[in-house]
């Protein structure tokens, strides 16, 4: 199983957490009645040390599934090592963005390396679909590297938010617009893969 | 009785009767549920805001300033003007009453609760009156931004903090000073002695001693293994506090630079060094004393409840000290957004230590279900069904942590709703509180010398209101947060506006659940005794239940 973007990896934690959420309350609720019952008997003996192994392996195993199924997590560790196809450059100072260009355009499955730097305040880096949901996003501190190497594999046109609250100064007194969203920035093309990046 | 006299003297509470002991931890208490109000009410106006144009609360609430300034104080009261307030309070009458030895000093205890009081107050009137909004997480340089932030509201707001510290110093010494104190049932114990108890050494020795075929090596711990787990969250809290102080201290000292005029370069201190640093010590609060802390109430609220031994007992001992050495390798979990960090902190401190808790906290749910089980049939009494939901919200928000607490899924979850929502609102309101209604209500009849609680029905629809309000609520944040909502941003258009409506409908519920607690706990102990509990006390006893001799 591998998951070619967020939309996909969210819907399939999406189900899986709601199983487990109605499964663990079921439980509690079951053993809640049960404990005022004194003719109730153990549905299932569970051995201690298979419980603490099941802990273990599901502790253990979800970080090995990710790496396997989320194709950005080896990218990240070993970003260093790839030649990206395109860098961009980005600057932030009084809320305000210095942008490489005023639009981008992607090629589909393209390597690129985006590249931040904050001369004040700890930011965000973060790109949305129009919809509103997120397809990644990084933190900006001053001072150190902020680059996240990302390939798109789907077509789409997105906004570039800052993800972290950097102080009121990031939205319009009166209204509450955030003044450091900006809108269309990035349009990936070229791909034919369904949904979006 | 009528309403009003009930209302007025409550049922049969005689604050008169209460010693030095009891009248401490219920001052604590009564202030703490006071500034759960406040929490309350502060989350209901954010979750307002957040439904957009539906909102009905006056423009202002929108506007960047105030809602940030709402934003900042929420946490700083919710979690130590409300949780700290109830655990201390509660722990300042457990360790006395567990160890069979008076508190240390009431005075300090009294001086614990105003100073934390007092702290807390400080900081929301910074809030308030200069609009200080640099959120809980004070990321460099922003709590030193005097362009964005009043310096007066920043000086004002850290010394709330401090306050909070030096009165959470003031718990830290009093309850060690108890355990330590060589009186009373521990006259012939050495500091030896109790600090491998407190440590949780002799049942880990037990454990060895077992498996090698030989005598265990205590039959009877020196301390209670509540008392372990107070006391092991307490090494926590301390270093905690430290580290929220020093964050302070820095944040004062450049604030002060600025008000003299000296223009100090904030580029001198190093951005992700200082959140390493300030997560270190503030992830000590979320995945170190609480954890600890819950733990070892779940342990306490077990026997109690059943009346049996703790199973298991030496595993749950020698787990704690897992528990507390986890804590303090955990941190980096809350910098997987951030690339400077080394990828080998992120793997091994972020990802690998940081699962340990879901073995750390399973075991603890695992040890307090069996202990349950095995004394079936057990009446469904308020405290059995507080820690029920008690179990549930952990049951709920610790997997939601370590599926986030990891590389691939933080880079789309880092910062959403989810981690407020499904995790931390889950872990807090559901878990933590209905662990610590259920210490309540455990504890009621003891520390109100037996007063009549005024309502079970009200009791019972406290319960469920908060228990569907806190799940409600966490979920539909949550659900937003997958849908792309962002936890510290603004939303004034109703972008989320479905999920927002229905948080809303439950975090209502949980409001409403807190007015139901109050009137039912006010009618209980009446507005005379609720004042009686902070006139001075007549009976100076510092213990509970102890015969004269034993003082």
């Amino acid at each position: 199983m591998t998951f070619t973007n967020s939309l996909e990896l969210l819907a399939f934690h999406w189900v899986a957490y709601t199983i487990y959420a109605a499964m663990i309350l079921s439980v509690i609720a079951w053993f809640g009645y049960n404990l005022t019952r004194k003719e109730a008997k153990s549905v299932v003996r569970i051995p201690f040390y298979w419980y603490m192994a099941f802990l273990v392996a599901g502790g253990v195993g979800h970080h090995i599934f990710t790496y396997n199924a989320i194709p950005w997590v080896s990218q990240d560790i070993s970003r260093h090592s790839i030649t990206p196809d395109a860098t961009y450059d980005f600057e932030i100072k009084k809320h305000k963005w210095t942008l490489p260009q005023e639009k981008i355009t992607i090629q589909c499955n393209q390597k690129v390396l985006f590249n931040v730097k904050s001369h004040d305040l700890t930011y965000g880096f973060g790109l949305f679909r129009q919809d509103g949901t997120m397809v990644m996003q990084m933190q900006v501190n001053p001072g150190s590297r902020n680059d996240i190497l990302w390939t798109f594999s789907h077509n789409g046109v997105f906004n570039l938010v800052s993800t972290e609250y950097s102080g009121p100064d990031m939205y319009d007194e009166e209204t509450g617009e955030d003044l450091m969203e900006v809108k269309k920035f990035i349009e990936v093309v070229g791909c034919t893969n369904g949904g979006a990046a | 009785m009528s309403f009003t006299k009930t209302l007025i003297h409550g049922t049969n509470f005689d604050h008169t009767g209460l010693n030095a002991l009891q009248k401490v931890t219920l001052r604590a208490v009564v202030v703490a549920f006071l500034f759960y109000g406040l929490v309350a009410i502060e989350g209901m106006i954010m979750r307002m805001v957040a439904t957009g144009p539906l909102n009905p609360l006056p423009p202002m609430f929108s506007h960047p300033d105030h809602y940030f300034s709402i934003m900042t104080v929420h946490p700083i009261v919710g979690i130590f003007g409300s949780t700290y307030q109830l655990v201390f309070g509660a722990f300042t009458f457990l360790v006395p009453y567990l160890t069979k030895k008076p508190l240390y000093s009431v005075k300090l205890a009294n001086v614990t609760w105003m100073l934390i009081t007092l702290g807390t107050v400080l900081a929301w009137l910074a809030a308030f009156i200069w609009q200080y909004a640099p959120l809980y997480t004070l990321y460099w340089p922003l709590p030193a931004d005097t362009e964005q932030f009043h310096i007066v509201g920043g000086i004002v707001f850290i010394l709330g903090v401090a306050l909070i510290m030096f009165g959470t110093f003031g718990f830290i010494y009093n309850i060690y000073a108890t355990i330590f104190a060589r009186v009373g049932v521990h006259k012939d114990k050495t500091t030896k002695e109790l600090l491998i108890s407190g440590f949780g050494i002799d049942g880990l020795l037990n454990l060895i001693n077992k498996l090698r075929g030989k005598q265990p090596y205590t039959k009877e711990p020196a301390l209670a293994l509540p008392v372990v787990a107070i006391f092991r969250g307490t090494v926590d809290t301390f270093l905690d506090a430290l580290v929220i102080l020093g964050a302070g201290i820095l944040v004062l000292v450049f604030l002060l630079a600025d008000m003299a005029g000296l223009n100090w370069d904030v580029a001198a201190i190093d951005a992700l060094l200082y959140k390493n640093f300030f997560w270190w010590g503030l992830d000590l609060v979320a995945d170190g004393l609480v954890l600890i802390y819950v733990a070892g109430s779940w342990y306490l609220l077990a026997t109690l409840i059943t009346g049996q031994k703790l199973f298991m007992e030496n595993v749950a001992r020698a787990a704690l000290m897992l528990e507390l050495l986890v804590s303090w390798m955990v941190w980096s979990h809350h910098l997987l957004g951030d690339q400077g960090q080394p990828e080998m902190m992120k793997l091994i401190s972020g990802e690998m230590v940081t699962a340990f808790e879901l073995l750390t906290q399973g075991l603890a749910l695992f040890i307090t279900l069996v202990t349950l089980w095995k004394a079936r049939p057990l009446k469904m009494t308020m405290e059995l069904k507080y820690l029920l939901g008690g179990l549930s919200g952990f049951g709920l928000a610790v997997p939601a942590a370590i599926i986030q607490a990891d590389m691939g899924m933080n880079r789309v979850l880092h910062n959403t709703q989810w981690i407020i929502g499904a995790h931390v609102h889950i872990a807090l309101i559901v878990g933590l509180y209905m662990t610590l209604y259920s210490a309540v209500y455990v504890l009621w009849p003891i520390v109100t010398n037996n007063t009549k609680l005024y309502s079970t029905k009200l009791a019972n629809t406290h319960f469920w209101m908060h228990l569907i309000g806190g799940i409600g609520m966490g979920a539909f944040m949550g659900m937003a947060g997958l849908d792309g909502m962002l936890r510290r941003h603004l939303y004034v258009d109703g972008q989320f506006q479905f999920d927002m409506v229905m948080a809303a409908i439950f975090g209502t519920m949980l409001l409403v659940a807190w007015l139901v607690f109050l009137f039912n706990i006010i009618m209980s102990v009446g507005l005379k005794g609720l004042v009686g509990i902070f006139m001075p006390s007549h009976d100076s006893t510092a213990s509970y239940g102890l015969e004269p001799e034993d003082k």
